[in-house]
């Protein structure tokens, strides 16, 4: 679960880690009012959605009267901003955050996440933060460094300098920054976070040390036991499609193809999406009905990827295991039945009850193009496209 | 012979009372697996399936001798399960539970560096010697006896790689679903070594997916230390990039982890590989000269 940068950093705020003075706005109106309440004569107007790299789209702005303040917060609340992380369609700006103006002396880059390679919470830190970092991490490596925290002994303080020294920091700041990375590993472990970023984390003029962008996300497998985070969630920054399917146990991808599937197990639908394309299709979505699959689950999965105007056919692959291929039959007879469906269905089952499960399709009456194997699927899927 | 498990095995299993527990249980047992116990807190001295069932992993290994531990208990309390597995003396934990969080298996996978103990999982199908035991939600009949290792991140896609071997008729000598969390037991480095020293093993399956550098790093370790042959197939050649939030994800992954890195790095190691996950039996069917 994704959250906010003004939920971010009121967690931040709570943690005691440095943020500036902000307060979240709905209109315009609202956005003003902010301003007038953060006093100053300097502030930064900056769009609320689930995806980074909003400053090159346009989504922060610095705003040096209040007229400025409104012109942004009227330019930003109701569109869909586009980023290279949100997907082309982009997400809808509901809430601005209004903060106040910060003196930048230098830009400074520090997540934390797991690192896989070695299983451990690690932080990721460089000098040269801001808006290219990923830039930074592709060109010059090496100006990226990681410190992996032991879970049982915890963040060291040899580890939290380790840090200090390769961001450059000066005395003072270290003091300030050991605090910092302490309160954040706390942060991390409490909330049961996945991701917790600060691009940048700057030094101000005053020779201080801030986090000026603030971005969290929360494990969903951790979420039962973080009631109070669960009400930060916000709906409207996640894919109507993509949360319907999650609620009927679907895991569902929309994709730019034509050939839909439909396939048992995440790695199983990828494969078949492989599959596809390497005999000449495209696959119009990833859908994975999971272990559980019912017939009523299929129906629902018939549904959503036929909610896709763009699919020419649907390519049907399921590796009967605890699933047996007989209920996922009688499943697909009664959706192409229900749903009506228009366009060819090709249906490839293999595992426990096949036997059964082709018979069924066979004396249904219906128009199923049936498939031996995995590449046999394929070929008359793509075929079916004319 | 195989590799970790065969027909002498003993297993426990832990959440044995619970809906998952109880089937998928009953089917290893009607597979042949000895399952000689099950442990449910509080359900001490209860019977279950015609095992005894225990309070701890303790009494359970005390009083039955079990040297692995197979689990099904629910996410919330499975990293727990884990861990009083290992403590209790198996040299085995299976864990098939799924959405278990990262954060408690990055404690656990530290926590397991005490215990001579070998974890498979989670949020993986299990392991199977074929017609000898199986300890998983993989279905049996699948599987034949034979030559063949595999090793997988999958669930349904090794049921693929499984069934095509049996098909041509070269059989497996262990099939492993090592699961697909981020932090996990068993990697594919570790079940290679096991393979390579397995004398009945003649070649591996390794299947795999897009995320991480395991497969990376396998590629380099089959380099240096595998002699038998290794047939591949990565899976998410298509799988779009995602949407994302934030930079550490691209910047810690450093341009691996794609389906394209993976194949690149198993083919510069002399792996065969198979761009179509339909020929992995027939590419290690020509390989053997079977």
């Amino acid at each position: 679960m994704n959250l906010h940068e003004y939920q971010s950093k009121r967690l931040f705020a709570d943690y005691g880690i440095p943020v500036p003075r902000g307060i979240p706005a709905e209109t315009a109106d609202a956005a003003v009012a902010a301003a007038e309440e953060l006093g100053g004569d300097l502030w930064v107007v900056k769009a609320q959605v689930h995806a980074g790299g909003r400053g090159k789209a346009g989504g922060v702005k610095l705003a040096r009267s209040t007229d400025e303040v409104r012109e942004h917060a009227e330019a930003m609340l109701g569109i869909q901003l586009v980023t290279h992380q949100s997907g082309p369609e982009g997400l809808p700006v509901n809430v601005v955050y209004v903060e106040e103006g910060s003196d930048i002396d230098r830009e400074l880059y520090l997540s934390m996440l797991v690192d896989r390679e070695v299983s451990r919470v690690a932080f990721i830190a460089s000098a040269a933060g801001g808006m290219d970092i990923e830039q930074v991490a592709e060109e010059t490596p090496e100006k990226i460094f990681t410190v992996a925290i032991a879970p049982d002994a915890g963040l060291q303080d040899y580890q939290a300098r380790q840090l200090a020294f390769g961001l450059g920091l000066d005395k003072k700041q270290m003091r300030q920054f050991g605090n910092l990375v302490k309160r954040l590993y706390a942060l991390y472990q409490e909330c049961d976070a996945s991701l917790v970023e600060i691009n940048p984390l700057i030094t101000t003029g005053a020779g201080d040390v801030l986090a000026l962008d603030a971005k969290i996300n929360i494990e969903g497998n951790a979420l039962y036991r973080q009631p109070e985070i669960v009400k930060m969630r916000d709906i409207s920054q996640e894919d109507a499609h993509e949360r319907e399917a999650a609620e009927h146990d679907l895991s569902y991808v929309s994709l730019d193809g034509n050939i839909a599937c439909m396939v048992n197990g995440a790695g199983l639908a990828m494969a078949t999406m492989d599959i596809i394309k390497l005999h000449g299709g495209t696959p119009a979505n990833f859908l994975d009905v999971g272990g559980g699959a019912t017939a009523e689950r299929v129906t629902e999965a018939f549904k959503l990827i036929l909610s896709n105007e763009n699919v020419a056919a649907i390519l049907v692959n399921i590796f009967g295991g605890i699933v047996r291929c007989d209920l996922i039959a009688e499943g697909i007879v009664v959706a192409v039945k229900e749903v009506g469906v228009k366009v060819p269905v090709v249906v490839r089952l293999e595992g426990t009850n096949v036997d059964t499960g082709k018979e069924l399709l066979k004396h249904s009456g219906l128009d199923i193009i049936t498939a031996n194997d995995l590449a046999d699927a394929a070929k008359k899927a793509v075929a079916a496209t004319g | 012979m195989s590799i970790l498990v065969n027909k002498d095995s003993k297993i426990i299993c832990q959440g044995i009372t619970g809906n998952q527990g109880q089937f998928h249980t009953e089917q290893c047992i009607a597979y042949g697996t000895r399952v000689v116990a099950g442990v449910t807190p509080g359900r001490g001295g209860e019977e279950s399936l015609g095992v005894p069932v225990f309070n701890t992993m303790r009494e359970a290994v005390a009083e039955t001798g079990a040297d692995v531990s197979m689990i099904y208990v629910p996410a919330p309390f499975a990293a727990d399960a884990i861990l009083e597995a290992a403590d209790s003396g198996v040299k085995l934990v299976v864990c098939i539970t799924e959405g278990i969080p990262v954060n408690d298996m990055v404690k656990v996978k530290s926590a397991m560096r005490d215990f001579e103990c070998r974890l498979i999982g989670p949020n993986c199908p299990g392991i199977i010697t074929p017609e000898e035991c199986k300890i998983g939600i993989m279905p049996g009949f699948i599987h034949k006896k034979g030559r063949i290792g595999i090793v997988s991140r999958s669930g349904t896609l090794t049921y693929e790689a499984v069934y095509q071997t049996t098909q041509n008729g070269l059989g497996q000598s262990t099939c492993i679903g090592i699961g697909g969390d981020p932090v996990r037991g068993m990697n594919f480095i570790d079940c290679l070594e096991l393979f390579e020293a397995d004398p009945e093993t003649d070649g591996v399956l390794m299947v795999g997916e897009i995320g991480g550098s395991d497969e990376e790093a396998a590629a380099d370790y089959i380099k240096s230390s595998v002699s038998k042959p290794v047939v591949a197939y990565i899976a998410g050649v298509t799988a779009p990039p995602g949407k994302r939030m934030g930079h550490a994800g691209a910047i810690i992954a450093g341009g691996k982890g794609t389906a394209d890195a993976k194949f690149e790095a198993l083919d510069a190691a002399g792996v065969a590989t198979v761009r179509s996950p339909a020929e992995l039996g027939s590419k290690m069917q020509e390989i053997l000269g079977a």
